[in-house]
């Protein structure tokens, strides 16, 4: 990773609140958002709990021409787009023509737009199958739809690696900078409440069949039993270090490194090595040593494998200080997003740096491993390097490195 | 030191024929595979036909557990990936740095559109009956099985990833599989890409939007790029797998160097969801970009694969954007579009193309644009019409656009180019 690119704006769409103003408040007092499903009513599948951005309508963020021919996840990526260059307080016009661009990671694409659409043809013939269907359920509609809304004509792509695919995305995004590009917005959008897309989570395995939104997601402990699934996005910009600074920019951090590896489908035991590797190379690539990390955002299966496996992994990284050094799962309060977890848990990395806070994991007490979880509270910590951990269901693991930014660069290639 | 990206094996699954030999053949025999549908009845609907592959994955060497896991654009990928694999017998000592990236446009959609009739009672039930489902139906949702199962046949444990910008997608998985190699995360990547979109539903869509050709009663001559008498595109279905690898790493074990990836750029329109300039800025944007991150100069370029992929408004845009690229030179040097014989596997093609890119520089052969009888008269280049051409190339550029806005460009070398 370039020790030149630096986050500028956060937006966040998020089950506990809209645009940073909302979000920090609600991760940092671990509020909790999870909620009875409310967008598939009445519901018959045994996933009862998730996280909704119940009031978000696309009223007011989205172009109403634009509204019909979109998902509600694009929905999400353009208002979380807004609100990211409005934190940023940059115009797209004020960079040049091809040296602003968008990249987005996705998971589940469009799938309640898809659903409408297919029952149409199956239902009524293929006559019936609206023009909009080409555009709004692939995966890379955010992308195309950011880039479009907002003029960028700079490098693009879309990563679907699974759900750690947000943070392959930030790294990718950070390629571009070092081949030219002076800003990127980065992020990813998921809304997979409908029918159909549950249908496809329930054979995961792997989402919380409880019916208590207090108790649904509680990774790292005795209860834990899957994860409450959520919908919401969230876009940052990114941007060249001398860029930001020559347009006087407040800079937020640093993205100082960036790993990845795979461990195999399902293959949770396997991901402790496969996450130790991942951030062994980001911090490598930040120039720094496990010494260097104040704090570590966790990816929280809430799979008993999993959970034992991320456990492992923080304690081989960082040996006798992982008993001492906070980790959190700010995710437990509002349910996890898919490949727009990972980006929430940026931006809220991003926020406990600016802020010297690592907040709460919601609900959460009785942790089973010798990690100290930061529960109840938020804790008054001096954040330098914060460690972004990820995982997908397919076998990806990723590791971030965020760092202050007054804290001096170093590292890169 | 910069780190350089070889290509050392190629696999290829493509109407016409499974296989890298008999997909060289077939691309530059001029013939074409297109036809009507056979993979679902497609009466009622306004484009029929299709190319399709003619794959039967227990021939392919699947077993019966992978074929019941794997959707169709999965098996072809490991069919591809298989044959690529074999193809650059690179023994890599760490698996942590053997990366995988793969891309694919629509993923699933066949699987979950076959488990949507089945648990919906043919769209009558919005609230679907989740227990009809197949247990396998979640990796339909997301492509990122796609990446994960060609990582387990080749034992890759370094990045791992699956790349969706739609029609670009199969250009992109080999531009950030290099990327992976340049940058240091990886000294062998499996890059490549898959698709099997002949179902209805998106049959359908591209109905809805009639960007497809309807030139039912004469499929086999329906992909006409640059002819004056096109009608769309036609639907095709296939992967291509490359083994990129350091170069280096390549040559120390003395590999066979099929060709170099040397530049990748993207640019996007912000123009519009599904239309094009007619300007071509961006393609040339992105064309120029990747040049010069090759370090080639535009003067350079021996041959174009073309985006071609048969639609008016692509064809004009393209035409724009190789004159904006290489000025008076334009006239000199080839463009051609393979999707006249082996149809627009969205995703996949651009993949495909690559494939093809690297076998005309081994071959010094460039593929023809078949069934171009009567140029569009705003159309003015040398799409190589019909025949095959013998040239001996150094440099090869492939282009391609995608709903979203995306245009990418992907410039390879010859293998003994300095």
């Amino acid at each position: 990773m370039s020790p030149a690119a630096v986050v500028t704006g956060l937006g966040v769409v998020a089950p506990s609140g809209l645009g940073v103003g909302e979000f920090w408040p609600a991760v940092r007092d671990g509020h909790l958002a999870l909620a009875p499903i409310g967008r598939i009513d009445p519901n018959p599948y045994p996933v009862t709990v998730a996280g909704e951005v119940a009031a978000f309508a696309p009223d007011g963020w989205v172009d109403p021409r634009i509204t019909v021919q979109t998902d509600r996840f694009t929905h999400f990526a353009l208002a979380a787009a807004d609100l990211a260059l409005e934190d940023a307080a940059l115009e797209p016009a004020a960079v040049g023509p091809f040296e602003f661009g968008v990249m987005t990671a996705s998971y589940s694409g469009g799938v309640e737009f898809g659903q409408r659409e297919i029952e149409r043809l199956w239902r009524n013939g293929p006559e019936h199958v609206g023009p909009y269907q080409s555009i709004a359920w692939f995966y890379a509609a955010c992308s195309g739809q950011v880039s479009i809304g907002n003029g960028l004509r700079g490098p693009s792509g879309v990563l679907v690696a699974d759900e750690a695919g947000g943070l392959d995305a930030l790294a990718a995004a950070g390629g571009e900078l070092r081949r030219g590009a002076r800003a990127m917005l980065v992020g990813g959008a998921e809304a997979p409440f409908c029918p159909y897309a549950m249908c496809c989570q329930l054979g995961l395995g792997l989402l919380s069949t409880s019916r208590d939104p207090a108790t649904a997601y509680q990774p790292f402990t005795g209860q834990a039993g899957g994860f409450a699934p959520a919908e919401g996005g969230a876009m940052l910009v990114v941007e060249d270090a001398d860029a930001a600074r020559s347009r006087g920019a407040a800079v937020k951090a640093v993205v100082a490194g960036h790993g990845a590896t795979y461990t195999g489908r399902r293959q949770f035991d396997q991901s402790a090595q496969g996450l130790l590797r991942a951030a062994t190379d980001a911090l490598a690539e930040a120039g720094l040593t496990p010494d260097g990390v104040d704090a570590v955002f966790l990816d929280a299966m809430a799979d008993p494998s999993a959970d034992a496996a991320e456990a492992e992994a923080v304690r081989l990284l960082l040996g006798e200080r992982a008993s001492r050094v906070p980790v959190t799962a700010p995710k437990a309060g509002y349910g996890r997003c898919y490949a727009a977890a990972a980006v929430l848990d940026v931006a809220a990395a991003v926020l406990a740096l600016e802020h010297g806070l690592v907040p709460p994991t919601p609900g959460v007490r009785d942790c089973l491993f010798d990690l100290d979880l930061v529960t109840g509270a938020a804790r008054p910590a001096d954040l330098r390097t914060v460690l972004v951990l990820s995982r997908g269901v397919y076998g990806g693991n990723s590791a971030l490195v965020l760092r202050h930014p007054e804290s001096p660069i170093t590292g890169g290639n | 030191m910069t780190r350089r990206v070889a290509v050392t094996g190629l696999g290829v699954v493509a109407p016409g024929g499974i296989g890298t030999k008999t997909f060289w053949e077939l691309i530059t025999s001029g013939r074409t595979t297109t036809r009507p549908i056979t993979l679902f009845d497609p009466e009622g609907f306004r484009s029929r036909i299709a190319a399709e592959c003619d794959f039967d994955p227990v021939h392919e060497g699947l077993t019966t557990a992978e074929i019941t896991r794997m959707d169709r654009y999965v098996q072809f990928a490991a069919v591809a990936a298989d044959e690529a694999w074999r193809q650059a017998q690179v023994a890599v000592a760490d698996p942590w740095r053997l990366g995988v990236c793969m891309g694919s446009a629509v993923g699933g959609t066949t699987l979950l559109e076959q488990d949507y009739v089945a648990t919906s009672r043919r769209g009558r039930q919005w609230l679907v009956d989740a227990d009809a489902a197949s247990p396998f139906l979640h990796c339909a949702l997301s492509p990122a099985t796609l990446a994960a199962e060609v990582a387990d046949r080749v034992g890759a444990r370094g990045p791992v990833r699956t790349v969706s910008t739609g029609c670009t997608a199969g250009l992109d998985a080999v531009g950030h599989g290099a990327r992976l190699i340049e940058d240091g995360k990886a000294d062998v990547v499996v890059a490549g890409a898959s698709e099997s979109p002949i179902s209805p539903i998106t049959v359908a869509c591209f109905d809805a939007i009639r960007a497809t050709s309807a030139r039912n009663d004469d499929p086999a001559h329906a992909a006409r790029p640059f002819d004056r008498d096109r009608d769309g595109f036609v639907l095709g279905e296939g992967a291509a797998v490359l083994v990129l690898e350091e170069l280096g790493h390549a040559r120390r074990r003395g590999a066979e160097v099929l060709a170099r990836v040397e530049g990748f750029a993207t640019r996007s329109n912000a123009h519009h969801m599904t239309g094009l300039t007619t300007e071509g800025v961006e393609m040339a944007e992105a064309a120029g970009r990747a040049l010069d991150h090759a370090g080639v100069a535009p003067d350079e370029v021996g041959y174009i694969n073309a985006h071609g992929s048969g639609t008016r408004q692509n064809d004009r845009h393209e035409t724009a954007a190789f004159h904006r690229l290489l000025g008076e030179r334009a006239h000199h040097v080839p463009v051609s579009s393979i999707k006249s014989m082996i149809g627009h596997s969205l995703g996949a093609i651009g993949s495909i193309e690559l494939a093809a890119c690297a076998l005309a520089l081994v071959h010094g052969v460039v593929p023809p644009t078949a069934n171009l009888d009567t140029p569009d008269p705003e159309c003015d280049l040398d799409y190589v019409p019909h025949t095959a051409r013998e040239r001996p190339l150094d440099v090869v550029l492939s282009v391609g656009s995608g709903f979203g806005g995306f245009q990418s460009a992907v410039v390879l070398t010859k293998a003994g180019r300095p």
